[in-house]
């Protein structure tokens, strides 16, 4: 039976050869799955995905991970990529942008008028993705420090290992709010939006897209890029809350 | 770093603490009786070690939860949160290295003579007394490892803690935590020494714990 169970696996695990390897954004997770789905259907090629935060994907990526793209959720950890050398020249576009929203668990009590309201008692704890290297975080820390409100929630905020992480707590309840970014409050029944931080107020958001260096495939890695900038899958993006940069 | 050594260093004595009386309960238990469900409850024990700690931190995390049956019986009554605090490491702790100690202390107390309890009882000791100056001090060796390695079990817990107590620096950071956290940051110096310090800690664990067994009643 052991031996079965192992063979089994066995069959099961082997990477397909001809697949495109995608290092992305945990907070695109929804939209490229979707998107990856309808590639595959139309043009038969294969797509996997590692979501992550984009921090941990760029270090994967430093130390040699077989990633075909990188779609990051900010530019820095493209921009350290692209000093190494490690992206394909010429590849790199940002096509999307994003806002934050502070979420609170379905059915919550809390009341938050204004951003200034996080900093009320009723907020024991605000979660947010990891705010020294995940971009989500790095996010929230920037708007929140122009407000002045940085100083005054950094007791209470509890750090995530990526954006989901945050809006996971958020959704258990194990958390009083949440800063995530406006799509993943979309995807979730288990939130509702207490506040949106609009584009104005908001740090400036942008994920960056590009086919790495040591892709195996540069001609389907392009093709793929090139597919997720074309209105189709833009069409997605849009649905799921994302905004296009021009 | 001091910072993050003792939080480790406490939640690990501190569960270690708390699973001593059920875990030599336990182990005396399964050493000695025989009970109907004994079969279960040897699997049950086991379970943590083979189950992916990933796998029991989601559980706990269910168990710990603002909305699960335990977490919000502590938020009712007591008005304490339980994830993402240092009460979370000590349980997610807890539950990880009590399999290694019952097992330890199980095979400690297996090794103790029945006749020298025998022996105690007929002279009129009664059963606590008999545990606490015979069927204990017999087996301390095996106890003894149990304990070390239950510690330096939970000094190393990463898969369940991380799931319910997060990464907060300075208030639920552990070594294992600090070290994947320094990693994820790019701060590799930082890592490493954390790395030297807890395969130090463990070394030390292990190495006492390995000794205490060779004095064992063999």
């Amino acid at each position: 039976m052991l031996l079965a169970l192992v063979l089994a696996a066995a069959a099961v695990l082997p990477a397909r050869a001809d697949e495109l390897v995608v290092f992305a954004a945990a907070s695109l997770t929804d939209a490229l799955q979707e998107i990856g789905a309808d590639y595959e259907r139309t043009t038969g090629q294969p797509v996997v995905f590692n979501f992550g935060a984009s921090n941990l994907l760029a270090r994967q990526i430093r130390e040699g991970a077989p990633a075909d793209l990188f779609l990051s959720a900010d530019e820095a950890k493209m921009d350290e990529l692209e000093k190494r050398g490690l992206l394909l020249e010429g590849t790199r576009r940002s096509a999307l942008s994003n806002t934050l929203a502070v979420v609170v668990p379905k059915g919550s009590t809390l009341h938050l008028r204004a951003a200034a309201d996080l900093a009320s008692p009723a907020v024991r704890t605000l979660v947010i993705a990891e705010p020294s290297a995940v971009p989500a975080g790095i996010y929230a820390r920037q708007w929140l420090r122009s407000l002045g409100l940085w100083s005054k929630l950094i007791d209470r905020t509890v750090p995530t290992e990526n954006v989901r992480g945050a809006l996971a707590a958020v959704e258990a309840g194990n958390a009083d709010a949440g800063i995530v970014y406006r799509t993943d409050a979309g995807i979730s029944q288990n939130v509702e939006v207490a506040l949106e931080v609009p584009a104005a107020e908001g740090p400036r958001i942008s994920y960056p897209f590009a086919v790495l260096r040591r892709t195996g495939a540069p001609e389907a890695a392009r093709g793929f890029l090139a597919y997720l900038v074309s209105p189709p899958a833009l069409d997605v993006f849009r649905k799921l809350g994302f905004l296009i940069q021009p | 770093m001091t910072n993050v050594l003792a939080l480790t260093l406490r939640t690990a004595a501190l569960s270690t603490a708390l699973i001593l009386p059920p875990g030599l309960a336990l182990a005396w238990l399964l050493a000695r009786r025989h009970f109907p469900g004994k079969a279960v409850v040897e699997t049950l024990v086991t379970l943590p070690l083979v189950l992916p700690p990933v796998a029991t931190g989601l559980l706990l995390l269910e168990l710990l939860g603002r909305n699960g049956p335990l977490g919000s019986m502590a938020l009712r009554l007591f008005g304490l949160d339980l994830v993402f605090t240092w009460r979370a490491i000590v349980a997610a702790m807890a539950v990880m290295s009590f399999p290694l100690l019952v097992r330890s202390a199980r095979v400690g107390f297996e090794g103790v003579n029945v006749r020298l309890e025998q022996i105690a009882s007929t002279l009129g000791a009664s059963r606590g007394r008999v545990f606490f100056t015979v069927s204990l001090p017999l087996a301390a060796p095996g106890v003894g490892a149990g304990i070390l390695l239950a510690f330096a079990r939970a000094l190393g817990e990463f898969g369940a803690t991380i799931l319910v107590a997060g990464s907060i620096p300075g208030r639920t950071q552990t070594i294992s935590v600090a070290i994947y956290q320094a990693v994820q940051l790019g701060h590799d110096r930082e890592a490493y020494r954390l790395m030297g310090v807890s395969a130090l800690l463990a070394f030390a664990a292990v190495f006492a714990g390995e000794r205490l067994v060779r004095r064992g009643p063999h």
